[in-house]
């Protein structure tokens, strides 16, 4: 049986020159119909530029082909050479025979236009649908995707509707022609877990439903190993190694196939949890907070009545000196909100923080999760390291570049960036200078929102290394805000489950991870793709989270909790 | 600095408007050491209405005073009210334009609005109207120019100010306690300096053709202190018989503003972040 989609030395050049960049450089392939074959590696391993190859999208982006072929097996039988093809031929491939769906589902949806109509476009051009047959065909491949309550959905603009209901209307839209090959560039890595299981699932069942073939990109080895039937790694533009799945992950022969196997956060429910600080009946919390309500004003228009966004809820919780509290919970959960309410960044509507004065004027400091966006790019590394102290009252002088040289070779940066600037560095780079420079004030308390979670996997696990050796080191308190349960098994000592702006879960790290007690904490735990669990079958939820938009004075019902453990308290479900 | 100079050269239009405002600036420091072919104040007056020649480079007006000296005094005097007047609004504009994005709401709706009134007016009928009030003369020609020019500013401030102070880098600032001088400082005003750079600049252009138009209309500078409108003012009874002293002024005044208007769209594509990261 001849292939589907067989490539022979693929070679891809960007710039004026593009035989002396290549980008990839010599890759090879066959996917036979109906098989998935999932792409792996790291930013800049040439991934997405192989894909993009396939469908030509790559010369819009300045690349080009130089050498190699891409043969395409059409709907009609005919095999055509996509590299030597010309635009007005490609023009027929693209949604015809190759479907493409995107990381970032709000930016590939045109936000003036109802999904609705986007979605009656994509068969007018690809089937020549019109009217009332485009709309009952748009109905139908919505339905496909499990959207519930799909007839309104048309209706809606791409804002309205949830990151992960936003993806599963692009794979609608890539639906609709009935490709033979869909290529799914990093097409969850924007979404939450519980949503990126969803789309995984969805995407398992509708490839089972529809016998296409799939491309998957991705920096995840571990979530292709429920869908794939074949793995290709790659690494600077090569194909390092490529096999089955199963051969791939039991089996790995390349050492960097073993690296990135080893570096992906293997979650393990519990079992891995540190043992390193054990919680004491004497010691005294450095902060305490006790029934936090944030909440975000609502104007509905002029004499409507007001609402307000309950963005946290009556959150508890306390963190002793030299321990990592997790938050866990999905986007729109309250975790962020509530590290920000803790330093002052958010008004509190009611509640108490009580902090124990600490090592500095200021005894808690924040990493964040985009280290592009939290250093001032004109600032040179000492002008940034300096703003600390420089707002409590030091003076730049050889005693304070000292501290820096310090904190910097502490943190894994030679001493000599100090006349550098930001876009000089790597992301993982720069998320140590931002740690370096939290700890130029000598905190007792980092929060770090999501502070590794815009980083590659292998970055991931050195900064998550350095974050338990500071700790260490420094006897630093973490309250440490992911979405991810295999990172924060690695690095926390409790966890606290949020939910809808509220507490559900609250315990020590071992017990909620391997016996987690609130249905959500079930939930977000399944999620968690995994190597060991790959064999598992994905069950579709669409459950969604709540509208956290209540009228004005709405209180919620007070909290019942109940033990589940030493040190475990679980918040009681309302019978629905 | 010098690679922002290099990158002018190697940019078409950057190097034709840079070697224009040198010119400029170079007529400009020559006239005010008096450095000039001849005195542009003293009467030659048997040398009345002569054309361009090798003694009178750019000919004579009606009282025998020779226009090219009295040109290079008139530039001198435009560059002093252009870069003063620019000087104040984007002073004004910049602090109105920070502390509007940095207060928010209601500060926000007040200086904004002050800004939007001043902008409905046309800019000459503004400047016309605060020298009716205050009197003609070069300082209130600065006075009426600045306050013309500083909403621009304060919107072009105001703009990129509020996105930067939703940046993650100002919340840390606020984290580390930084004081608001400080974060309003380093943090907004440093990543505001490209676009200023370029309003600046573009602003100067519109600068030197409203001090000509105030001059032209007998409101700005006055005789018998020479400057660029003024002559063209004088020169246009005079038309048919003598073009060059309306074709000179005019032209000093369209040349400045090419200059001025090239360097410009120099330092935006100069500035542009985009080429900034293809450079580093």
């Amino acid at each position: 049986m001849t292939p589907l989609l067989s490539v022979r030395d693929l070679r891809v050049g960007f710039g004026q020159t593009p035989a002396a960049n290549e980008v990839v450089k010599g890759v090879s392939f066959d996917l036979a119909s109906g098989e998935t074959l999932a792409i792996v590696g790291e930013s800049g391993s040439g991934k997405s530029v192989t894909a993009l190859s396939v469908n030509r999208l790559v010369d819009f982006g300045g690349g080009h082909i130089t050498h190699g072929s891409i043969l395409l097996q059409r709907s009609d039988g005919s095999v055509l050479d996509v590299a030597k093809s010309d635009e007005k031929i490609l023009r027929t491939i693209r949604g015809r025979d190759v479907g493409m769906i995107f990381q970032e589902p709000m930016t590939s949806l045109n936000p003036v236009h109802t999904v609705g109509a986007q979605i009656e476009e994509a068969f007018r051009l690809n089937r020549g649908l019109h009217g009332a047959e485009a709309e009952r065909a748009a109905l139908e491949v919505l339905d496909r995707v499990r959207i519930p309550d799909a007839k309104s959905r048309l209706g809606y603009y791409p804002h309205q509707l949830s990151g992960g209901m936003r993806q599963r209307v692009m794979i609608a839209m890539a639906l609709a022609s009935s490709p033979r090959l869909l290529i799914a560039d990093e097409p969850t890595t924007a979404l939450d877990v519980t949503v990126q299981a969803q789309i995984m699932a969805l995407l398992a069942e509708l490839k089972a439903e529809t016998g296409m073939s799939m491309i998957f990109i991705t920096h995840d080895i571990g979530l292709v190993a429920g869908i794939a039937d074949h793995i290709m790694v790659m690494q600077h533009g090569l194909a390092v190694e490529q096999n089955t799945t199963d051969a791939v992950l039991d089996n790995p022969q390349h050492d960097y196939t073993r690296h990135l196997l080893n570096a992906v956060p293997h979650f393990t429910s519990g079992k891995a949890v540190r043992a390193d600080n054990e919680r004491t009946e004497t010691s005294e919390p450095i902060v305490k907070v006790d029934d936090l309500v944030v909440r975000f004003p609502v104007k509905k228009g002029l004499f409507k009545p007001r609402g307000a966004i309950h963005a946290v809820d009556g959150v508890s919780f306390d963190l002793m000196p030299g321990e990592t509290l997790a938050i866990v919970g999905e986007s729109g959960s309250g975790k962020s909100t509530t590290a920000r309410a803790i330093l002052g960044l958010n008004e509190k509507h009611r509640g108490a923080i009580a902090t124990k004065p600490g090592r500095s004027r200021r005894p808690i400091q924040m990493v964040f999760q985009d280290p592009f966006a939290s250093l001032n790019p004109r600032l040179n590394v000492e002008a940034l390291l300096a703003e600390p102290a420089i707002a409590n009252g030091q003076k730049l002088d050889d005693a304070l570049r000292t501290r820096m040289r310090f904190l910097l070779d502490r943190v894994g940066l030679p001493a000599d960036v100090l006349t550098r600037y930001p876009h000089q560095f790597s992301g993982g780079q720069r998320q140590r200078l931002c740690i370096a420079r939290v700890l130029m004030l000598n905190p007792d308390v980092v929060v770090l929102d999501e502070a590794v979670s815009a980083l590659d996997v292998s970055v991931q696990a050195r900064v998550l290394d350095l974050l338990v050796d500071l700790q260490h080191e420094f006897s630093l308190a973490y309250l440490f805000i992911s979405h991810d349960m295999a990172v924060v098994e690695r690095i926390a000592h409790r966890i606290a489950v949020m939910y809808a702006g509220q507490i559900v879960e609250i315990g020590e790290a071992r017990s909620v991870l391997s016996d987690p007690q609130h249905s959500y904490t079930k939930r977000l735990i399944s999620a968690v793709p995994a190597v060991e669990r790959r064999r598992q079958h994905f069950a579709l939820d669409a459950t969604q989270v709540p509208s956290l938009v209540r009228p004005a004075g709405y209180e919620p019902p007070p909290a019942n909790w109940r033990e589940a453990g030493q040190d475990h308290r679980v918040r009681i479900e309302e019978a629905k | 600095m010098s690679k922002l100079f290099r990158a002018f050269l190697r940019h078409p239009s950057g190097r034709i408007g840079l070697a224009i405002i040198s010119l400029y600036l170079l007529a400009a420091i020559l006239g005010t050491l008096g450095l000039t072919p001849h005195n542009p104040l003293k009467l030659f007056a048997i040398d009345r209405l002569k054309p361009p020649s090798a003694t009178y480079w750019f000919g004579t007006d009606l009282l025998g005073r020779d226009t090219f000296s009295r040109l290079m005094v008139g530039i001198k005097q435009s560059m002093i009210i252009a870069f003063s007047s620019v000087a104040l609004a984007t002073l004004f504009g910049t602090v109105i334009g920070l502390l509007a994005a940095w207060w928010g709401t209601l500060w926000d709706g007040i200086l904004m609005r002050i800004m939007d009134v001043l902008l409905a007016f046309p800019a000459i009928l503004l400047a016309l109207l605060i020298i009716a009030i205050v009197g003609p003369g070069t300082s209130t020609s600065v006075a009426a120019i600045a306050v013309v020019y500083t909403p621009i500013f304060a919107r072009v401030v105001r703009g990129p100010a509020l996105s930067l102070k939703q940046r993650d880098f100002v919340d840390a600032a606020r984290t580390f306690g930084s004081s608001q001088p400080y974060i309003l400082s380093r943090h907004l005003l440093l990543n505001l300096v490209a676009p200023l750079a370029v309003q600046v600049t573009l602003a100067l252009a519109w600068a030197l053709l409203t001090e000509a138009g105030l001059s032209f209309l007998g409101l700005g500078t006055q005789p018998p202190t020479p400057s660029l409108g003024l002559m063209l003012a004088e020169s246009k009874n005079l038309m048919t018989q003598a073009p060059w002293l309306m074709i000179f002024p005019a032209l000093t005044i369209m040349l400045g503003i090419l200059g001025f208007n090239l360097t410009g769209d120099a330092l935006r594509d100069i500035l542009d972040p985009r080429m900034e990261r293809r450079e580093a």
